[in-house]
């Protein structure tokens, strides 16, 4: 089983704690003038996201988790599972609820996102930091309200709901930032 | 590994300013004090036996040598022939030592002064710190005009932060504490008493020092002597400070161990804890032993202070590369 010591501890290094792939966010070494030294990192659960605490004793040996980011097309889901293939291979990967979580509300047919496998097995999901998405929801806009500031609800194909400015109507196509889940600006069609 | 701006210094040509400009004003402080300006071999025969300190090992024509951790051996054979007070600015390497704070060659200031008690030691460091203040650049905003010294006891800060005596607390109340500050689980095992002190102490009661002044933690525990003497009237402690600014620790002091006998017991007894621990055992200073035997160390007090932090300090650096010409990455 490969491993790393904590010498070689960096950001973005994928090890295992208590049976999860974490990966290292941050990593500080704790070295008195005389005395014994420690490694302090900030780990984050590549399942769960959580973020941790964690310390070890410089020079131990931590187990190397499998852990590979791969570019995927996501194809479709049947509820259960959401779907994903690798462009190259046209390998396909189901990847569970838990797995999508909140990235699910972004995810549109052919949009390319990173998979995070662990093991060969979907773990998480980062849609594109920008998906267009057509709005299937919401009330009549205003024509020339363009007024800066004032907002309305809008749901959006995949069933998200985003804040949007007035003048927004059904069928409209918008831009919006996954990360922050706002909406940027209206998208022309293709 | 290489990239196109490897061949980049990692401080900009202003640091380097002002670090030549620093270290003038170290040489100065000494010079106006009369303290001579010593240098010492960074390959030795000798390495240090101090458990959590490697040496690099080099092969030379004449055998194995290392290269100093810190010049205390050398310079106290030195003292030990009659140099008298004395001071030195030399490269020090630790291996595997990298990190904000860390780089594995590194600048060390290291001076002793005879018959000096350590407080009187610590109270020097603070004005050498306070003489080069006007040395830094002058828009560090995070510089306080003056700069307080104060002084703690290790089991007073210790008690203070976290209500339990270092020095009479045991293994298991350590482990609760450490678990309690969410430092270490009781899966990980149980920590050494001196690690777990050292994990805390760092962790969870030298991280709460004020921001703008200086701290002397003094009376370190006697577990944690190093090459300090004990105190007469408390012998659980040892006459060893270490100086913060801020929470960053820059300085190292001991009243100094004379006594060759027991000076060899302490380094028997760091190559029987290597070898319990797997470690491999380092061939002990005999010159030095042979110099506190014959020639005798006088009654003196030594500091060792890293400069590179100070440095950081002094220029409000974040990052302990960027006030290094070239740090390991890029040697």
């Amino acid at each position: 089983m490969a491993s790393f010591s904590t010498n070689e501890f960096k950001n973005g290094l994928k090890i295992m704690i208590d049976g999860d792939p974490y990966n290292i966010v941050e990593n500080e070494l704790v070295k008195p003038g005389k005395g014994q030294a420690f490694n302090r990192v900030k780990v984050r659960n590549l399942k769960t996201g959580k973020v941790v605490d964690k310390t070890y004793k410089s020079g131990e040996k931590v187990e190397a988790a499998d852990v590979m980011d791969t570019e995927m097309d996501y194809l479709y889901t049947d509820g259960e599972f959401w779907n994903f293939m690798d462009p190259n291979t046209f390998e396909q990967v189901g990847a569970s609820e838990s797995a999508v979580a909140d990235s699910k509300q972004w995810l549109k047919e052919q949009d390319s996102c990173i998979v995070t496998l662990w093991n060969g097995e979907p773990i998480s999901v980062l849609p594109p930091n920008h998906v267009v998405l057509e709005v299937t929801q919401t009330d009549p806009g205003i024509r020339g309200d363009t007024a800066q500031g004032a907002t309305k609800p809008a749901t959006v194909e995949t069933g998200a709901t985003v804040q949007v400015p007035l003048f927004v109507d059904n069928g409209d196509l918008l831009k919006i930032d996954t990360r922050t889940g706002k909406y940027i600006s209206r998208a022309k069609e293709d | 590994m290489f990239t196109s701006d490897s061949w980049q210094p990692s401080a900009s040509i202003e640091a380097l300013r002002h670090r030549a400009r620093i270290l003038q004003g170290i040489r100065a402080f000494f010079d106006e004090r009369g303290v001579l300006e010593v240098n010492t071999p960074s390959l030795s025969r000798a390495a240090t036996t101090d458990v959590h300190l490697d040496s690099y090992r080099v092969e030379t024509d004449s055998g194995p040598r290392y290269l100093h951790t810190s010049p205390e051996l050398p310079m106290k054979r030195l003292l030990a022939a009659g140099v008298g007070d004395c001071y030195q600015l030399c490269a020090v390497f630790r291996p595997s030592e990298q990190g904000r704070y860390h780089n594995p060659e590194f600048t060390l200031l290291e001076w002793y002064r005879t018959a000096y008690s350590i407080d009187d030691l610590i109270v020097e460091t603070a004005a050498l710190i306070r003489a080069l203040l006007p040395l830094a650049p002058a828009d560090n905003s995070a510089l306080p005009a003056d700069l307080p010294l104060v002084s703690v006891r290790y089991s007073d800060a210790f008690k203070a932060r976290l209500g339990l005596c270092p020095l009479a607390a045991t293994e298991h109340e350590l482990q609760t504490l450490l678990h309690d500050n969410g430092l270490w689980s009781k899966e990980q095992g149980i920590l050494p008493k001196d690690s777990a002190l050292d994990l805390l102490f760092s962790q969870a009661v030298s991280r709460h020092f004020p921001e703008r002044q200086l701290t002397a933690v003094t009376h370190y525990p006697a577990s944690q002597a190093a090459l300090a003497q004990l105190t007469p009237d408390d012998p659980a402690t040892a006459q060893r400070s270490e100086l913060y600014w801020g929470q960053v620790e820059l300085a190292n002091g001991f009243k100094e161990l004379t006594d060759a006998d027991e000076q060899r017991a302490r380094f028997e007894a760091d190559n029987r804890e290597r070898k319990a621990k797997g470690l491999i055992e380092q061939p002990m200073d005999e010159c030095f032993l042979q110099a506190l035997k014959q020639g005798g160390m006088p009654d003196c007090s030594g500091i060792a202070l890293g400069v590179d932090r100070l440095m950081m300090k002094l220029l409000d650096a974040d990052q302990i590369q960027a006030v290094m010409a070239f740090d390991a990455s890029r040697a």
